[in-house]
């Protein structure tokens, strides 16, 4: 497509600008969570840390001043394995009747489905809160996993739907002939054919359920249930501004938690991109 | 088995037919039920509290239509819904130009591409939180990583966070960090146009300017619909940017609509007041919604209607 060197070069120029902007953020975010305390306020910033203080890291995710991290991490676990869980049943099976089953209102049920995914969800908020307080879920996981049962997100379901209708009809009808009922065909062979779809759907959960900040922040109280996205935010009060914790803003504190809770996304993206990808495609609007 | 075989065919329910719908809806009825309970029943909820005063502890009272009186003498409220607007009018149209720009690089075949990819989109799954707590630290005024580039080539220093006039443009600089997730649905956009229209252009004479206007932007004008929709959907929602590192401040400057909502809800406990706010966002994002599918809509290219 790019016929001249001139023109290659200027693309190659823009992006290259263009990547270390957007790295920048990361690298400072890095490179501070290794500095010693009196190095966060130096100018010129150092760009590698001189010494590097790993010591950052252990101080920060246990700190005196609050929570240590390892109970939230274990919170958000199980929040993020139930959800799994949910979503991967329920979606899967929600998404097999709209991708393969000819039944009446099949239409206007798809259409309810992609209309959800636009409603947003903040305007429920406070009615949702009410129904969980009635519910007595407040401060328990329950209002953090167990909607995802119903149907486990219409993004979910559309995404999964595409992915079965790309899987050739005949291996259904084969089974079919076999005396195979419906439920036995979803589970014994469009399962296991998605399975690149339910990957892709496990890691769009996993993120979600990682980095979900409202929904702990509404429904969880006590700091031993909270997530680490919720964690975060309350070490960054804790230490976060002047005259907390006995003196400055540990900012050197603040970037190892926060490095620290990105890692396991970065890790995630890195270990499964080429089902990210996928994923994003399938959902490309197409169908 | 037979006597429900014969309880089904007296309802006229063991026809074929009949059985296809039933195992239909038995598929899709986690998320049937899930509309009812996680949908249906708060709407229900949200219109009742309309006009109750209740804070949740003592019982709920009927008032009329105060909650929706009151809103009009409300400054903050004012105040909120012209932080969000400016937010949704200036962050929506620069992203989605700029994430549309750096996919059309990206959709190119040079040397490195995949590694440009992977940078320009990982700062999208970055957790919210944890972007809060870095760009709080990049923005601060004493050792933040922008006043330090500002200082390096001899610019003043800019009070992001402590000047009204600068908190919102500073996070709406934060929010561009993110568009890497608008970028990569263009992106695959792109890589679904065929070639070949991109050949027959050139045949016709077409420069890189005219294949843009009239291949890239006609054909992928679904996507480009859909990242605008989107956009302003989740704009509208923006909250934790402004509850984390600004707290609405300064003077209210970034005092999104989301974070008064939960404010009126969950600070001051006034769930009747805050689901008539929930109640007027959602006729402004549906209002909005409706205005683009009618205006907007209109001008999108379908390749093929199956």
């Amino acid at each position: 497509m790019l016929k001249n060197v001139g023109q290659r070069t200027l693309i190659q120029l823009i992006l290259l600008v263009g990547a270390i902007l957007m790295a920048l953020p990361f690298l400072w975010m890095v490179s501070s969570s290794l500095k010693h305390e009196l190095h966060i306020f130096q100018f010129p910033p150092q760009i590698i840390p001189n010494p590097i203080r790993w010591l950052n890291y252990p101080e920060a995710l246990a700190n005196p001043n609050a929570m240590p991290f390892h109970i939230y991490v274990k919170n958000t676990v199980i929040i993020v394995i139930v959800r799994e869980a949910a979503v991967l049943l329920s979606a899967s099976f929600c998404a097999y009747g709209f991708a393969r089953l000819r039944f009446v209102g099949r239409d206007i049920w798809f259409g309810i489905v992609l209309a959800t995914m636009m409603v947003p969800y903040i305007v429920l908020m406070v009615p949702t809160y009410v129904l969980f307080a009635r519910l007595q879920w407040i401060d328990t996981f329950l209002p953090l996993t167990v909607p995802w049962f119903f149907g486990g997100g219409a993004f979910n379901i559309f995404l999964l739907r595409q992915f079965f209708r790309t899987i050739p009809e005949e291996l259904a009808d084969a089974a079919r002939i076999d005396g195979c009922n419906e439920y036995a065909i979803y589970a014994r062979i469009l399962m296991p054919l998605a399975k690149p779809g339910l990957i892709a759907v496990a890691i769009f959960t996993f993120i979600d359920g990682w980095n979900d900040f409202m929904g702990p922040l509404l429904y969880l109280n006590s700091p031993e249930n909270y997530t680490v996205a919720l964690g975060l935010a309350l070490f960054r009060a804790a230490v976060g501004a002047f005259g907390s914790a006995g003196g400055r803003a540990r900012w050197d504190w603040l970037m190892a938690a926060s490095t620290a809770m990105v890692i396991p996304v970065i890790l995630v993206f890195f270990a499964l991109q080429r089902y990210f990808v996928k994923g994003v495609v399938m959902t490309g609007l197409k169908g | 088995m037979s006597a429900i075989n014969q309880r089904l065919s007296s309802w006229g329910l063991n026809s074929p037919a009949a059985r296809r719908n039933i195992t239909g809806y038995i598929f899709i009825s986690p998320f049937i039920l899930g509309v009812l309970i996680w949908f249906l029943v708060p709407a229900a909820t949200a219109g009742w509290l309309t006009f109750q005063k209740w804070n949740l502890i003592t019982a709920p009272r009927f008032v009329g239509l105060d909650n929706i009186e009151n809103l009009f003498e409300d400054e903050l409220f004012l105040q909120s819904l012209k932080v969000t607007t400016m937010y949704t009018l200036v962050a929506v149209p620069l992203g989605l130009v700029l994430s549309f720009f750096i996919a059309l690089l990206l959709n190119t075949k040079i040397r490195g591409i995949s590694i440009y990819r992977t940078v320009y989109y990982l700062p999208s799954i970055v957790p919210a939180v944890a972007s809060a707590v870095l760009w709080a630290f990049i923005l601060n005024s004493e050792f933040g990583l922008l006043n330090a580039g500002l200082r390096a080539v001899g610019l003043p220093k800019i009070l992001w966070l402590q000047e009204p006039e600068w908190a919102l443009p500073a996070l709406i600089l934060m929010s561009l960090w993110g568009l890497g997730a608008t970028m990569v649905i263009y992106l695959a956009g792109l890589q679904g146009i065929p070639d070949v229209y991109y050949e027959a252009a050139e045949i016709d004479g077409a420069g890189a300017g005219n294949k843009l206007i009239h291949v890239t932007i006609p054909l992928l004008s679904p996507v480009i619909f859909f990242n605008l929709v989107m956009g302003i959907i989740a704009s509208f929602q923006i909250f934790t940017a402004g509850y984390l590192i600004t707290s609405g401040g300064p003077q209210n400057a970034t005092l999104f609509y989301v974070l008064y909502l939960y404010r009126a809800g969950f600070l001051h406990l006034k769930m009747g007041y805050a689901a008539a706010l929930a109640w007027v966002l959602f006729i402004i994002i549906m209002g909005l919604t409706v205005l683009i599918f009618k205006y907007v809509g209109s001008m999108i290219y379908y390749e093929d209607t199956r």
